[in-house]
This record gives structure tokens, sequence and C-alpha cells, in this order.
């Protein structure tokens, strides 16, 4: 039986990130599904960009591909149809992925490329000293934004789903067992699945925020948490500050290699 | 025999039969005048090939979803022109860096910004070899006839698989959009160079994506093959893990430009007209080496001993073909579009004493040869 460890590089530990970050608890999860579906490693490709979740490439002993701050999805789009029998994989922090990158996200669901995204989001640029990002909740404190955030934050989930993907789902970093499961879901999705997973930054949103240490700052994303099936009873007011945890979208919508493969074949009929 | 057929057609319909009959099999883009063709060509005849064309949602993600595809094993190439080349540089210095090899067609038009968005220019001859930040070296080339845009196709092709880099092919609108006749013979298997492979019984353990054993690339398989392989945009070491150190980051700078510099003579391509006994020349590229001909055989008409030398290599310079022009003549004339880019790099070769003359057109129209001729004149 394969473990998480068998895809880890352990002499690059101990990690990069901060003590009570969440991006470990990830990094292990994500190790642990390819332990679960028993994958060949040489099948998956990792593509990762720029920012404290894009170091997860670091530590995992598959194919890596580290890209650029933004564009790792629009990489990883020409792997996914480089060779559509691989694994791809992508990991994102909420700057990189939805903010310089948010283009790319979008773009990337509608065309239901067959790849599994994770978000990890902890509301702010952790890597460059935790300024705000597209994902920052409005009136909070960042080291750019000392006098409140006046902008309105972007719903990951609803982005996505409203772009088109078609594997849509949501976990904390404070529920390992609940992550894995929805990664592993989206990894046997055929198609654009994304997995968004709230993490805590102790050192820089929850310093600025004043949520306490990491494990006070796990409590508090564990007690904002409702599961969806609980969510869709709830009013939008109730739902205000919460994080709706689950399998948000699971829709069958034929992937975009699946469909040009159509093309490929028809033209090639009479050969 | 080899295959052949002959096609009149324009300058980047041929570049989308070269880019195929080099065995490229992805294209990722954003369409741009003047470089749209190349789009529509490659969106009809890739799958044709069993190939995958995709149109990004910017020029951005079309040079990231390069590199992606070349990593896969997939010979890529996109088209572009002036605001697009600029926002592909991000990507195209990951490209260097990564040591990943894709072909970039940039139809040149007048700039900057939108400029006379249709209208030819050779202007982006200094941001092929500068817009990317940091040292590094750069391979482009550059065509003066259809059938150069078929030919070069393929040596780009095998350029940047060869030295692991991205490759520019910078032609531009006159060319771009020329009809001619083209011969366009099938390459033989011998000519096209397919990147370098690790050998059979390499093992996990011994595998270095980056080795910096030599001044040239590491052999580079595909992922999702027998051995796992690992890129990045980060400065690192020859497992292509992270490696920040200041050693192993002056390694790096100077491998990426060594692998280029070192090898100007086994890149560059020149060609000569009339060069042997002239007591004037030209040095140009491009389109303006169609109108620098002509300006040669009216000197000679005349007879005046003028001849011509094109670099269709444009970077890394050919400068020692450069430097046995400057060290023959007295004058040298460098017609080109733009103000003076190719100019001020023959006068860096310049230890001559030879008199170089600029001959600049930048109205958005094909430089011709009175202009030409009239530049030498006025001196």
């Amino acid at each position: 039986m394969a473990t998480y460890k068998d895809y880890m590089l352990f002499d690059k530990l101990p990690h990069t990130w901060c003590a009570g970050c969440g991006d470990g608890i990830i990094l292990q999860s994500i190790a642990a599904v390819f332990a679960e579906m028993e994958l060949d490693k040489h099948d998956i490709t990792l593509v990762s960009g720029i920012g404290c979740f894009g170091r997860v490439d670091d530590y995992l002993d598959i194919n890596c591909m580290h890209v650029t701050h933004g564009r790792a999805l629009a990489a990883a789009t020409g792997v996914a149809l480089g060779n559509p029998e691989l694994n791809v994989l992508v990991t994102m922090g909420d700057g990189d992925g939805t903010t310089i990158g948010g283009n790319h996200l979008i773009h990337c669901a509608r065309r239901n490329i067959d790849l599994t995204a994770i978000i990890a989001n902890n509301y702010n640029y952790g890597q460059t000293g935790g300024q705000y990002s597209g994902t920052t909740p409005t009136d909070s404190i960042t080291s750019t934004s000392p006098y409140g955030h006046i902008e309105q934050n972007f719903d990951i989930c609803k982005l996505a789903e409203a772009a088109g993907a078609s594997y849509v789902a949501r976990s904390t970093a404070y529920n390992p067992v609940q992550m894995r499961k929805l990664i592993r879901g989206g990894m046997e999705h055929k198609g654009f699945a994304l997995i968004e997973v709230m993490v805590a930054c102790p050192t820089h949103y929850g310093r600025y925020n004043r949520q306490g240490e990491a494990a006070d700052m796990m409590k508090l994303m564990n007690e904002q948490s409702v599961p969806v099936e609980k969510a869709r009873t709830m009013t939008e007011e109730e739902l205000e500050g919460r994080i709706v945890t689950g399998l948000l979208v699971d829709k069958d919508r034929e992937d975009y290699y699946t469909k040009y493969k159509k093309i490929i074949d028809a033209q090639n009929m009479d050969k | 025999m080899s295959k052949s057929v002959k096609k009149f057609i324009e300058g980047n319909n041929a570049i989308v039969d070269g880019a195929i009959a080099a065995g490229a099999r992805f294209y990722a883009g954003y369409p741009i005048s003047p470089s749209s063709e190349i789009a529509e060509g490659a969106a009809k005849e890739l799958p044709r090939h069993g190939g995958v064309y995709i149109q990004m949602e910017d020029e951005i993600s079309s040079m990231a979803a390069l590199l992606g595809a070349s990593l896969a094993g997939k010979k890529s190439f996109t088209a572009t022109s002036g605001p697009g080349f600029s926002l592909m540089q991000e990507n195209l210095g990951l490209g260097i860096m990564s040591e990943i090899p894709t072909v970039i067609f940039d139809v040149q038009r007048s700039g900057p910004s939108t400029g006379a968005a249709t209208k030819p220019a050779q202007a982006d001859i200094m941001q092929a070899r500068y817009g990317v930040h940091g040292d590094h070296s750069i391979i482009a080339l550059s065509p003066s006839s259809v059938q150069d845009c078929y030919d070069l196709s393929i040596v780009a092709f095998n350029l940047a698989e060869k030295y692991r880099t991205p490759v520019l092919f910078m032609t531009d609108e006159v060319i771009g959009h020329l009809r001619e006749t083209v011969t366009e013979v099938e390459p033989d298997p011998s000519q096209i160079f397919n990147r370098v492979q690790p050998g059979e019984d390499v093992t996990q353990a011994e595998f270095r994506p980056y080795s910096f054993s030599s001044n040239m690339p590491a052999p580079m398989p595909a992922v999702g093959g027998r051995l796992l392989m690992r890129t990045t945009g980060s400065t690192h070491d020859e497992k292509g893990e992270f490696g920040p150190g200041p050693a192993n980051i002056d390694r790096v700078t100077h491998y990426l430009t060594d692998k280029i510099e070192k090898n100007v003579d086994d890149i560059t391509i020149t060609r000569s007209y009339q060069l042997e006994d002239a007591e004037v020349a030209f040095i140009t590229f491009g389109c303006s080496v169609r109108s620098t001909m002509t300006a040669v055989d009216i000197l000679r008409a005349k007879g005046v001993k003028a001849g011509m030398l094109q670099l269709v290599t444009i970077w890394p310079m050919p400068e020692k073909a450069i430097r046995a022009v400057l060290s023959k003549v007295e004058t040298v004339v460098v017609p080109e579009m733009n103000l003076g880019q190719l100019a001020g790099e023959v006068r860096k070769f310049n230890d001559y004493g030879c008199k170089v003359i600029q001959a600049n057109r930048t109205d958005g129209v094909l430089i011709t040869p009175k202009q030409i001729l009239d530049r030498l004149e006025e001196k």
C-alpha cells in the first residue's frame, strides 16, 4: 500500500512555511490523495505559480513545472492539452490564482480543461509581507490597507461556478479529512475541478486583524464553517461571514480535449 | 526524393506550413494584426496533423501554454505583433530560464503601443534582444521572402530544440502579407532536430534536467515519461530545485548566455549579395533586404562596386560577418525600418574607421531603393 510518504521529498523539509500556516496540511493531503488513488507518480504533473502555496512543488516527488506569478493555469492548459493522459494538478494561492491570475481562472473554468486546481486562500499575500489580495475581506487590515480595506472581495467558488467550472468545492485546513475527500473527487472528475482551501496566515493577516495565535485562527475558521447542505437552508443574512464547505458544484460536462479530439478524428477520417 | 510542392501564398501561410513540417503540433495564441493568418492557418491545419490549436485569453497565457505543451512533449508555436510581443516577455523569460523550447513569430508592425496597427516596421529588434528582464541571450531569425518563411521556420524549430530555448522569428508586415511562389520541400527526418533525450540507462538518481556539465543544454524528457521532470523559473540547481546561492545564481546567468553566445558560428546565418569586390556595402535584414538588393543593382549598373550582407540571424549578431565587411569597405549603409537599431549594433563592431550611414524609414511604408541610395549620396 502506498502512503503519502511515497510522493514526498523529505530531504527538503522542514518546509518554508510559517508555524501555524495551513499550507503544510494541504501538502500532506495532496500526497495522501495520490497514495489513496495509487497513482503512478510519473503520470502526475504539478504546475505551480508564485506565492507561499506555490512553493508546494518543492516537497513533492512528481513532475513539477514551477512558473510565473498568476500563470499556473495557463501553463497547465498547455500541459493538459500537450498530453491529455496526464493527471494535472495546479496549486495556487488567492493572489496567484484569483487576483493576478483571475482572468486565466475564469477562462480555464469556461473551457473545462481537464485538471484539478487547488487554491489556498489565506486572504492576503503572505510571501511579500501581508498585502491585500482579491479575496481580502472588506474592512480588514493588511499591510497595504492600514485604514481598513474598502474593496469587495471575490468569492472564489462562486466566481468559478459562474465561469462554468464543472466541479467546485471548499474546505478548510481545520478539516483535512474533508479536504482529502474533495481533492480526490476533483482529481477523479473529468474536466475542470477547483478546490478552495481556507488557510490561516497567523504571521500577517491574523496579526493585523487581532485574530490571535494560529490555533485561535483555526478555531475561528471552524466556527465560521457551515456544511453546504445546511447552508442551503439558511438565508443570505445568516450566511454573512460564514465559510460554506463541501462539494458545491458537480456537473457532467464534456472537457475541452474530449471535444477537440472529435475534431481531430473527423479531420483524419479519410487518411 | 523528398516530396515538394509549389505554392503561391503569403509569408504568413508559409510559416504555418514550415512549422508543421518542422513537427510543431501545438499552437496557443491571441489574434493580432498583421499576424492573424498564422493563427487561422494553425487552427485549420493542426487538427489535420493530430495537433491542437487553442486561442487563449491573452498573449501572457498563450506564452505560458506554449511552454506547458512543450514540456509535455509537443513542439509549440505562436504568432503575434508589437503589443502582444510585449505581453509575451514575462513568460518568454520563463522559457529562457526553464530552458523550454518554443517558437514565437513576431510579425512586426509600427509602434509603440497600438501605433499604426497594420503598417510594417522593423522596430522590435532591441525588444527581441533585451525585452526580457535579467541577463540572458536569445536566438532570432528574420526572413526576407516567402521562401524564407517556410525554410527558416524549420530552422527556428531546430534551433529551439537544439539549444532548449525559445526562438524568435522576427518577420514583418511586408513579408507576412507578401504573396510569392514558394517551393515547400518536405524535410528529410535527418534535417529535423528533436530535443536530446536522456540515455535509456540513466536512472532517476543520476538524471539532471539542468546539468551544467557543458555549454550545451541537458537532455529534456517530456513529463509523463520514465523520468520525473522538474522545471522552474527560479534560479535552480542541476536537479531543477530552487538554488538561490550566489555561486549558483552566477553559474546560471553565465550558462544561459554562454550556451548561445559561445555557439554563434553554429547558430548564425548570413547571405552575401555582390559582396566580393564591393567598395560600398549595405548591411540589412528582413523586408529591407528587398529594396537594398535593387539599390545594389542600380549602383552596379552605374559601375559602382556595391554589395550587401543580409543578416538572416539577427540575434546573436553575426559579428564575424559584420566585422569582415567593416574591415574591407570604406562605407557601410544600414537600411532598416526603425531609427537605427541595427546600425547601433554595427557601430559596436566598427574598429576599422568605416563610415556607417543610417537609412531609416519609420512612416509605415516599405523603404525604397531610392531612399537608400539618397542616403548614400548625401554623404
